[in-house]
């Protein structure tokens, strides 16, 4: 009775699963699914040796530095930093007067409360505070934005696929439409006020390009030229640093707990081969 | 638990030699997994400790400006009550009056204030008994028989210096560490 | 405690005499996980991972609670509190990393052992129970995962979310009511990740304890072993303690090895990156896929395309999607055949090898888009594993002719010589 009735059962299941299977297939055939230009013309982002990479892998302060002036002067205009707090700054091989003069100079204002009236106001952030957020709000953000919000940046290299190679490919990636996608899709070709980028999920961006010319931060002596290219790896760098901070407490960690787990492996293996030895099993 | 035991109960039927080495094995793995049990625990006590936000935040401004002589204000240390105080006079010469030795707590005020501020009195709000909020920072509040605070939970009575004169608490309101950034203002903690 | 031969406690320390005397905990450890608990000699590394499995369990206890102290079930904090643990808690980062892989590994030693059950006819007569138990526990592992998911309140914990309880809206009549109450409100919101918190805390003691009747019922007939012929006699077993708690403590030491490679070095591989997105119920993420260890399920879900005259597709994908975990519940009376074990049975193991890479495929084509060749793929993927199960198995059991068996568990281990298995 049990058997009989899965039978049914699966002859139902079944059944319904291969007769969609088989309308499925006549309809791929006589009318195969038209590619989409995201298909088409979307590119995975390139990829960068980067010195956090590998299980060895460190943070480059210096470069992190670099990265952090990048933000500051490029980005933090439009891009909050809302989960990280001016005190993590210290990671990057700032001391503790560096980190307070650089929360006290920082463009944004920190928000507080007028002590005497009780009207909001704002007031120099101290390194416990987090980066202020550019915009009051997500309203004020869509209008002074051409209706796009700019995303926070904090965990950006982890909430995006292979990140950090992508917020530098991305960073490096505006162009003209190329000659092909019009000719073959000439619906698709960018809004205006939208901006071509082949890393783009979309193809079209609202960020207009953010780094444009050489030199456009200008870097301490003894670092690397500002290039284009340089400032996007750099600003990549230090976004992989907000997402992930403890990157390195997490890979030495691994080191000692891997290589301690492999001796302890060993002699438990030892110590079953012992047990068994009379054993034949 | 009783690992080692047993297993030499199951070698022993194996004769001589071989049974010294193989019980070193099963010590050293047993003691292994032990020494990686233990190194485990650290983490997970050391979760419970204040996170790096809340050690960030264990600094606190306060302005002077506005207290006058006789007053006091509450303000938050390390989500505690800090009572800031500034002494008339007449609170000193009766502070100084009274002979350290007597005390329960034996500490001079000018221990207990900063070098030529005399007049400033900076403390925990935290009775030393068992950590009520005492009377005597805000306006109008009593502030016990010996002029200073007073802690309505069980009675400790301090006098103008915050020391304890009387009822069970066993310190002095304690003093934190603290600087005077200007002549106005002070950074605690 | 099953075999007359297993070894008796004998207390040997006056404390735990008196303790046995008036409460016979040691006694009872020492029955079933201790040198009373008489196994079956021969089992291979595929018997570690029941041992695995409640290890996971309890490094999923211990890390989640540990969560929570930090963690606050607020829509409004939720998120933050997550970032929180990872930047400004002692060592949360590690806790967290560790917890939400654990959940991975959990699943992966737990899918080892069903697998290892339905090659070696674990679920066969007199077993059924264990077998029944063990898929409470999955189910409840499911739901616990899932409410789990939420709780970061990234994007994909309420898309997650809004899809799972969405299911329910497809039950006719009742669906939408239903689907409502679970979520506390008509999308996910504060309600709904309130009560998952609550849950997801309750569940897992609540599997912890169908751990325990899974372990008893174990006990009652004994471990089954890779050959699946009957434990004969005592020359046929060994004292659980110290064989087996030596060959498991080997066995956990290379399974915290592939764990440690991947927490450590690799910690956000099995997650998605769409979830270090915060939740936003005005925008949805362009693929919505549930943690890998739900894909083949996933795919059986989204493979119904066509209604069955008044059953719309959704229902219909649901009820598969139902089916596909409770047929296993009927199994033991599916297959009739006596023989236990895959290894004597030349047929079933050939269809056995087949179900392995038909899960395998619907897995991929769980985690990919809903879109052709994928979605074909799954359909055939999915006929089989219904077929495999309900119409295959049955009659295989009926028309195989399976090698013979060992005489008993020695000779299957000592060869046939007669000396060596009297000298035993």
């Amino acid at each position: 009775m049990v058997r009989l009735l899965a039978a049914l059962v699966g002859i139902f299941f079944s059944g319904m699963l291969l007769y969609s299977f088989g309308s499925g297939a006549v309809a791929y055939i006589s009318e195969p699914p038209v590619p989409t230009v995201e298909h088409e013309f979307h590119e995975h982002p390139r990829q960068i040796a980067w010195s956090f990479d590998g299980p060895l892998g460190h943070y480059d302060k210096q470069q992190l530095q670099r990265g952090f002036q990048v933000y500051k002067e490029v980005c933090s205009a439009c891009h909050s930093l809302r989960l990280v707090a001016f005190r993590d700054l210290k990671d990057l091989g700032y001391n503790e007067a560096e980190v307070k003069a650089i929360a006290k100079n920082w463009a944004i204002k920190a928000p507080d409360i007028d002590p005497k009236t009780g009207e909001p106001s704002t007031r120099a952030p101290v390194p416990a505070d987090h980066f202020p957020l550019p915009f009051a709000n997500n309203v004020a953000a869509q209008a002074a934005n051409n209706n796009a919000i700019p995303p926070d940046l904090s965990l950006m290299t982890k909430s995006r696929h292979d990140g950090s190679n992508y917020v530098h490919s991305l960073l490096t990636g505006f162009g003209p439409q190329p000659k092909k996608l019009l000719e073959e899709f000439p619906d698709a070709k960018t809004p205006n006020g939208l901006h071509y980028n082949r890393y783009f999920a979309n193809l079209n961006l609202a960020m207009a390009p953010p780094l444009t010319a050489e030199g456009q931060v200008t870097y301490g002596p003894g670092q690397p030229k500002p290039t284009v290219d340089q400032m996007a790896q750099d600003v990549s760098a230090f976004l992989t640093w907000t997402a992930e901070p403890k990157l390195e407490n997490r890979k030495s960690a691994g080191i000692a707990v891997v290589f301690f787990l492999l001796v302890a492996t060993v002699l438990a293996y030892l110590s079953y081969q012992t047990i068994w030895a009379d054993k034949k099993h | 638990m009783a690992t080692v035991e047993t297993s030499e109960t199951a070698v022993s039927a194996a004769e001589g030699e071989g049974v010294r080495r193989r019980d070193f094995i099963n010590v050293a793995a047993v003691a292994f997994a032990g020494v990686g049990a233990v190194a485990v625990l650290p983490t997970l006590i050391n979760q419970m400790n204040p996170s790096a936000d809340v050690l960030a935040a264990a600094t606190t401004e306060v302005d002077l400006s506005a207290i006058k002589p006789g007053q006091a204000i509450k303000a938050v240390f390390r989500s505690q009550p800090l009572f800031v105080r500034q002494l008339t006079p007449k609170e000193i010469a009766e502070a100084d009056a009274r002979p350290v030795a007597s005390l329960r707590d034996p500490q001079s005020l000018e221990e207990r204030t900063q070098p030529g501020k005399k007049q400033w009195l900076v403390t925990m709000g935290v009775c030393t008994h068992l950590g009520c909020v005492p009377l005597g920072a805000g306006e109008g509040e009593v502030r016990g028989e010996f002029g200073g605070y007073f802690c309505p939970c069980h009675g400790s009575s301090y006098d103008t210096a915050a020391r304890i004169i009387k009822g069970p608490a066993p310190k002095n309101l304690e003093v934190p560490e603290y600087k005077f950034t200007s002549d106005t203002a002070i950074l605690v903690g | 405690m099953s075999f007359p031969w297993a070894e008796q406690y004998t207390p040997v320390n006056p404390l735990m005499k008196w303790v046995d005397d008036r409460l016979p905990l040691p006694r009872f450890v020492y029955n079933a996980v201790g040198a009373g608990y008489a196994v079956p000699r021969n089992l291979n590394y595929w018997w570690n991972f029941g041992v695995l499995s409640g290890f996971a369990l309890v490094l999923q206890l211990v890390t989640g609670i540990i969560l929570a102290m930090h963690y606050g079930a607020n829509a409004g904090v939720a998120f933050d509190s997550v970032e929180h643990i990872m930047r400004d808690v002692n060592g949360g980062w590690l806790l967290r990393y560790a917890h939400a892989n654990g959940a991975s590994f959990f699943f992966i030693v737990v899918y080892i052992h069903i697998f290892r059950g339905l090659f070696f006819g674990s679920y066969k007569a007199p077993r059924e129970m264990v077998w029944l138990l063990g898929l409470v526990i999955f189910l409840l592992m499911m739901a616990t995962a899932f409410m789990g998911y939420v709780l970061p309140w990234g994007q994909m914990s309420f898309w997650g979310a809004k899809v799972i309880t969405g299911l329910f809206g497809a039950i006719p009549v009742v669906g939408e009511p239903i689907q409502t109450w679970l979520l506390g409100g008509f999308a996910p919101g504060n309600a709904a990740l309130n009560r998952f918190f609550s849950l997801h805390y309750l569940l897992p003691f609540v599997i912890a304890a169908v751990v325990i009747l899974h372990i008893w019922a174990l006990h009652i007939p004994g471990s089954s072993n890779p050959t699946g012929v009957d434990v004969k006699g005592p020359q046929d077993t060994v004292p659980f303690h110290p064989y087996y708690t030596a060959k498991d403590g080997f066995g956990l030491g290379v399974f915290l090895i592939i764990y440690a490679l991947v927490l450590f070095f690799g910690p956000n591989m099995l997650g998605h990156p769409d979830n270090y997105i915060p939740a936003n119920p005005m925008s949805t993420p362009a693929h919505i896929v549930p943690e890998w260890y739900f894909w083949p399920f996933y795919a059986i879900l989204r493979a119904f395309t066509f209604d069955f005259f008044f059953v719309p597709a959704k229902l219909l994908g649901v009820l598969a999607m139902f089916a596909s975990i409770l047929l296993l519940f009927v199994l033991p009376w599916l297959d009739t055949s006596p023989v236990r074990s895959g290894r004597y049975r030349p047929l079933f193991r050939k269809f056995f090898y087949l179900l392995l890479v038909d899960v395998a495929i619907l897995g991929y084509c769980g985690g990919a888009p809903a879109a052709e060749p994928y979605v074909m793929i799954s359909q055939i993927a999915a006929a089989y594993y219904f077929a495999h199960f309900l119409i295959i198995l049955p009659i295989v059991s009926k028309i195989e002719r399976p090698l013979p068996l060992p005489n008993s568990i020695t000779e299957a281990v000592l060869g046939h010589e007669p000396a060596a298995v009297a000298a035993e």
